[in-house]
């Protein structure tokens, strides 16, 4: 009987070789033409800028997506498992999720008292 | 497979239910109450839930530590007799501590930053500031801070802990990036200690991993059971307990995983640097002294040459360096890692008495540092100009402090009990909190490092001592044109946590008998 | 009998006086003793400068009301018999730890009390003396703050009944000439010079922490009657042990070789200060600490002996820095120095000494702070100058200051019939008492003390001729200041002539029929006299012929004959003692030298030892902590390094030790 780490290992190798084969490859046959907005860093929210344009305020919209994201995509993680058991879980599971659903509420209703949504 | 509704006790989990919703009502505070009625009213909410919590430990107290305490919830939450105290520790505590986080002086303006979202030395942070805006969420932070430290101290299995040590850390690495003052300096902090924290996070969850590995259960006590049962895993074993315990001594700050402690002592706004000093390093050592003490007793010998070797650093470096130091905080950010390296001596007496000691030792250091941090609050640079005397922020650089016992004898005096009580001289609550640490482990065979921990101590006085000399016997020094310190008044609650602290610095120094009973009780730990 | 009186000796402790309940209101309330100047110091602390105008009579009355309480309990116990003259206080249970209980108590009995009485007397006239001595400075009332602060903590010293009470009051003493050493800190040397006592006492204060970590693991406990108890069933080598370590703490606390260098310096201080603290009383305590322990030693032969040894050396090093020192202060300091180490001699010399060396710490106590205010009030009346080669003549301008110094100049090389005589007689007499086994011990401590009898002669006539007598070398008003020598005010003269009193009578009162040894007995132990190995009328005339030679040498020179202005060159001798025996030299040399090599060359190469802003080991300890201090250097990724180095390593640790 093998030893039960092998398959772990064959799938640590498998990733291994993806990564580094798309890394790879695209370095070699990918074409190479760089513009300003490709050599920027790594878009993810606001610009890694040291000074904030336009009167010291910056766009906070990334992180705000990003907070409705987690209230909503989290949201919809733990009540699908809740939905798939609910019969089981019973009384418990229903008191639990619904003081996780008050608990992510809060800041949605902070997010929204705070002017969160008002993109102008 | 049907499944059975774990047990819940409310009166057991009451004191965390509290603080986490508290927190939750803050935040709703802050999104419905109006501007100017925000802080009274986080003010109101969270003194009362914190006297409720410590109301509501006071009063399972005698249960608890006569029935050895409770399970709850399939054995995640473990409300024994030293979780009980800790909890009660911390939220004595941060009943200080948030106190302190309420002065606003008579400046007139807390420590907070008025807009933290403004970047630094802009002209919207200029327009928060003119306007008087207030960063209020600074409750709710400290409340989900104190909900994680709660849940950590009581926490059964390695999920809980790992979830408990996110929910503290999180609003701590917000907390520290919001000082009103050296904004950016308070920035860089925040972002390195997050940095790091996860850092450690990771290695914390990793040691997790392995001891799941080697055990196949995640709760403390079925991986002790395991410890006996089961043969030819020793590796996943020992490294997991290994990486576990390192991620807590990144917590409580031990060498060689204190890196981040000075920089973000200073970084963060005072008022917080006192509340993280004191109340983290407590919680982590809750979990830690539970994880080594359930854990640990078979694996004694396996890891002690580690756990030796991280004492005498911490208390060898926390010492030497803090030697050198020349500002305020970073002196007692070293000062308070070598207290680390003292607790771990207690905690490697591996008794009962070592249990009851380290929880003594925890209150009479976060006494003290919550009260020597509120002093710092207090002390301010000011700059002469056009327009007069402007008060800025706090004068940490050592000479700044020459002569301030000259000019406000309490204020100086009180830090020098604090001083004094880092120091561990006798009369103070230090002194009995270095001996029954010493005595426990010396009991407990760990002779060698008692050698260590006394003349570390000793050598400790020295900059302790050079502090209070220079306070009281160093004159003022010359006003450099511009440039001046002065004493800003408390709105009172900095003066009553000072006096506070003083009087449980001196009280735990005369009769520190009541107390250490108290918690001589709180030593069994549930499987 | 003669030979065996040593081992003889060591019965008497088996039948200690056992310790007994207080009786009667005074002896319960002996708290008072201490808290009542601790609670003034307090008072005068906190209440600043609303209390300068009547700080300093509050300060006096808290000294002088210690002295009533001590008085009347002094009484109380000479009512009681013998056999219940040792009494315990207890005042509460302080921490209870695991097995262990520490309750804090106090212990009335004739060693306590001696040191209780010599305290508060002399204190409270030095106090007075204060009064006026300080009437010019602006913070007078802080200097009775810790004037008193200093009481409280040498009270508490000598009334503790266990090694942990007693070591509070031994810190409290230390941080008490801390800063009364560093009063007049805005001079930088004079704060250099209360650093170096500092440092010096924490040496010595290692001593005291690591005896009792000694006691503690072989006893379990730490107060005098448990300890002291358990002395018959300790093995020689833990008694040994205990013994050097308390030996190391009284050779801190009071400046024994090889720990003496700081005294001289300590010197800064105000002299009122130098009178109380550093002549009469603090320097003492480590007599205290070792007649304390007696049981100890006892059982210790070895530790004993180098009791005997540091003793004998330092009483001849102090003399021999006294005969060079041209400051006034600095050469009674060095005898204070030459004195101690009489007493500590004595107190090595087992029973047949230790009530001897309490005698002579008594009758010190009152000529050597008499000389000390004597040479305050001539600072007083000659500008603070303290060079004796600028004075000379001076007993016409200031009699009673003249007088008064010479009754303690004559009573401390110990002229018939004055204190300094009946006290060191004793000492030379015990020093020539044979030691079974070990006949060169008698001869051998006997010259030493002789010849030390001999400088002290020298040395103190030297400086009673150099400042009262010869011609007037004062400096003028070409040289900036001219002086105006003048008597003090009564406020210093009372308490001078008070102090001369006691050196007069004193000794010759409490010798009367052995009064006072018979009243130590309870504590250290009853010996029946043995003959020493010279007969007693050669021992005490070869004394009074040798101090009598030293003081005709010193009148030769120095009365006689014309005294430089300025030192002359001298011989490599004098050279040395003039600079204390290079002793600070041997220190660097032999501590803050090797220590630094060893960091240098383990550590980080051969890099230079940066350079701290402290003195002797602290140095190298700065050096070591400057470099960690470059290892937090502000970047994440080293900080992120460190952990994951540190992680490795642990790793590696238990795993390693695993196999």
């Amino acid at each position: 009987m093998t030893n039960p780490y092998v398959p772990i290992l064959i799938l640590g190798g498998v990733a291994l070789v993806l990564a580094l084969g798309g890394l790879g490859a695209s370095a070699i046959i990918g074409p190479k033409r760089y513009n300003r907005a490709k050599l920027d860093a790594y878009e993810c929210g606001i610009e890694p800028t040291p000074h904030a344009v336009g009167g010291g305020r910056f766009p906070i919209k990334y992180y705000l997506v990003a907070m409705t994201f987690i209230v909503f995509d989290i949201e919809v993680v733990f009540l699908y498992q809740w939905a798939v058991n609910f019969s089981e879980l019973a009384l418990f599971g229903f008191v639990a999720t619904m003081l996780f659903l008050v608990v992510i509420t809060v800041p949605y209703l902070y997010e929204w008292r705070r002017g969160g949504f008002e993109w102008a | 497979m049907s499944y059975a509704a774990p047990h819940i006790g409310w009166l057991q989990i009451a004191p965390l239910a509290i603080v986490l919703g508290t927190g939750l009502v803050g935040v709703l505070v802050e999104a419905f109450v109006p501007r100017r009625a925000r802080r009274t009213t986080q003010l109101v909410l969270v003194f009362a839930a914190l006297v409720a919590a410590l109301l509501l430990i006071v009063a399972q107290w005698r249960d608890t530590m006569a029935s050895g305490g409770v399970s709850l919830f399939g054995g995640s939450y473990l409300l024994d007799g030293p979780a009980l105290a800790i909890q009660g520790t911390l939220v004595v505590l941060s009943i200080l501590a948030v106190a302190v986080f309420a002065d606003r002086t008579s400046v007139g303006q807390d420590a907070f930053a008025p807009a933290a979202a403004a970047v630094p030395g802009s002209d919207y942070e200029e327009l928060a500031r003119r306007k008087g805006l207030e960063q209020t969420e600074v409750y709710p932070l400290a409340m989900f801070g104190l909900g994680g430290m709660l849940l950590i101290v009581a926490a059964g299995d390695l999920l809980t802990l790992f979830v408990a040590l996110e929910a503290l850390s999180m609003p701590l690495y917000v907390l520290t990036g919001l000082a009103r003052r050296r904004r950016l300096l308070s920035q860089e902090a925040s972002l390195k200690y997050l940095l790091l924290g996860s850092f450690a996070s990771a290695l914390l969850l990793f040691g997790a991993a392995l001891l799941y590995g080697f055990s196949g259960s995640l709760h403390l006590g079925e991986i002790a059971a395991a410890t006996g049962t089961i043969a030819g895993l020793e590796g996943l074993l020992l490294g997991g307990m290994t990486l576990l315990l390192i991620g807590l001594f990144f917590k409580v700050g031990a060498v060689p995983f204190h890196a981040w402690t000075p920089d973000v002592y200073v970084g963060a706004p005072t008022p917080v640097t006192g509340f993280m000093a004191a109340t983290t390093k407590i919680a982590a050592f809750g979990a830690m002294v539970r994880v080594v003490y359930v854990v640990g007793p078979s694996l004694q010998w396996d890891l002690e040459p580690m756990l030796w070797t991280v004492a005498i650093l911490t208390m060898v470096v926390g010492t030497v360096v803090a030697l050198v130091q020349t500002d305020v905080k970073r002196m007692l950010a070293y000062s308070s890692i070598a207290h680390a390296g003292f607790v771990l001596v207690g905690v490697l007496a591996f008794s009962t008495e070592g249990i009851a000691s380290v929880l003594f030792y925890l209150v009479v250091y976060g006494l003290a540092t919550i009260g020597a941090f509120a002093v710092v609050t207090l002390v301010r640079q000011t700059r002469t100009g056009a327009e007069g005397t402007v008060i800025l922020g706090e004068a940490t650089h050592l000479a700044q402090w020459a002569g301030l016992g000259r000019r406000s004898p309490w204020l100086a005096g009180a830090l020098s009990l604090f001083l004094l009580s880092f120091a561990g001289i006798p009369l103070t609550a230090g002194f009995a909190g270095k001996f029954t640490v010493f005595t426990a482990a010396a009991d407990g065979g760990a002779v060698p490092l008692v050698v260590v921990g006394v003349i570390a101590s000793a050598a400790a006085v020295f900059f302790y001592v050079r502090l209070i000399v220079l306070m009281y016997f160093t004159p003022e020094r010359e006003e450099e044109g511009e440039e001046g310190v002065t004493v800003v008044t408390s709105s009172g609650f900095t003066t009553v946590v000072i006096a506070v602290a003083a009087i449980g610095t001196v009280l735990l120094g005369v009769l520190p008998g009541p107390l250490l009973e108290l918690l001589g009780q709180a030593v069994k730990f549930l499987p | 009998m003669s030979v065996h009186t040593l081992t003889a000796a060591r019965l008497p402790f088996a039948d200690l006086a056992v310790p007994v309940a207080p009786s009667g209101p005074w002896q319960e309330s002996a708290w008072l003793l201490v808290a009542v100047p601790l609670v003034s110091a307090a008072v005068l602390l906190l209440a600043g400068r609303r209390s300068d105008r009547w700080g300093h009579w509050l300060g006096v009355a808290a000294s002088a009301a210690s002295f009533v309480i001590g008085a009347l309990i002094l009484v109380s116990l000479l009512q009681a018999p013998v056999g219940e003259r040792v009494v315990e206080v207890d005042l509460f249970d302080w921490i209870s730890a695991g097995q262990l209980t520490l309750a804090a108590g106090l212990r009335l009995d004739p060693l306590s009390l001696t040191f209780v009485m010599l305290v508060t007397f002399v204190g409270s006239l030095i106090h007075v003396y204060s009064v006026a001595y300080m009437d010019a400075d602006v913070d007078r009332r802080r200097f009775f703050a810790y004037l008193n602060l200093f009481v409280a903590a040498m009270l508490l010293l000598v009334l503790a009944d266990s090694f942990v009470l007693l070591f509070m009051g031994w810190e409290g003493v230390g941080l008490a000439s801390y800063l009364l050493i560093g009063f007049w800190n805005h001079r930088t040397e004079y704060a250099v010079a209360a650093k170096k006592a500092f440092i010096a006492n924490r040496v010595g204060d290692l001593g005291l922490l690591i005896a009792m970590m000694a006691m503690f693991a072989t006893v379990g406990a730490l107060d005098f009657t448990s300890v002291f108890g358990a002395v018959g069933s300790m093995d020689t080598s833990t008694a040994t042990i205990i013994g050097l370590a308390l030996l190391l703490a009284a050779c801190g606390k009071s400046a024994q070789f090889p720990l003496q260098s700081w005294l001289g310096d300590a010197m800064a201080g105000p002299t009122p200060v130098s009178a109380l603290i550093h002549a009469a009383t603090m320097v003492t305590a480590g007599v205290y600490l070792v007649v304390r322990s007696a049981p100890i030693y006892e059982a210790a032969p070895d530790a004993q002996l180098a009791v005997v040894v540091v003793g004998a050396i330092t009483l001849l090093f102090g003399a021999i820095v006294g005969c060079a020192k041209d400051d006034i202060k600095k050469a009674l300091a060095a005898s204070t120095m030459s004195q101690i180490g009489y007493m500590m001699l004595a107190a090595g010399l087992g029973p047949v000494g230790y009530a001897f060396a309490i005698f002579h710490l008594v009758t010190h106590g009152f000529f050597k702070a008499g000389m000390f205010l004597g040479a305050g009030s001539v600072m007083h009346g000659m500008n603070d100058q303290v060079d004796m080669r600028r004075f000379g003549g001076l007993a016409r301008y200031m009699k009673i200051t003249w007088v008064t110094f010479g009754l303690g100049w004559l009573a401390i090389i110990g002229v018939p019939p004055f204190s300094g005589f009946f006290s060191k007689d004793k000492i030379i007499e015990a020093a020539f008492m044979p030691v079974a086994g070990a006949e060169w011990r008698a001869w051998l401590f006997g010259s030493v003390v002789l010849i030390g009898a001999g400088l002290t002669a020298f040395y103190m006539s030297r400086l009673f001729f150099m400042t009262f007598h010869g011609e007037k070398r004062w400096t003028t008003a070409a040289e900036g200041a001219e002086q105006h020598p003048h008597e003090s005010p009564r406020l210093m003269t009372w308490p001078m002539v008070v102090l001369a009193v006691g050196s007069v009578a004193l000794g010759g009162l409490l010798s009367i029929g052995g009064v006072f040894t018979t009243w130590l007995e309870p504590v250290v132990g009853h010996t029946e006299h043995a003959d020493p190995v010279l007969p007693i009328p050669v021992i005490m005339a070869s004394t009074l012929v040798l101090v009598l030679l030293g003081a005709f040498l010193a009148w030769r020179q120095y009365a006689a004959s014309t005294v430089p202005q300025v030192a002359p060159a001298g011989s490599a001798l004098t050279r040395a003692a003039r600079r204390d025996l290079y002793q600070d030299e041997v220190n660097d040399a032999v501590l803050v030298g090797p220590g630094a090599y060893l960091t240098r060359s383990l550590v980080y190469g051969d890099r230079q030892v940066v350079d701290g802003a402290v003195v002797g080991v602290a140095h190298v300890t700065v050096g070591i902590a400057e470099r960690v201090r470059k290892l937090q250097n502000g970047y994440v990724r080293s900080y992120a390094a460190t952990m994951l180095a540190g992680a490795v390593v642990l790793l590696v640790v238990v795993l390693v030790t695993r196999i």
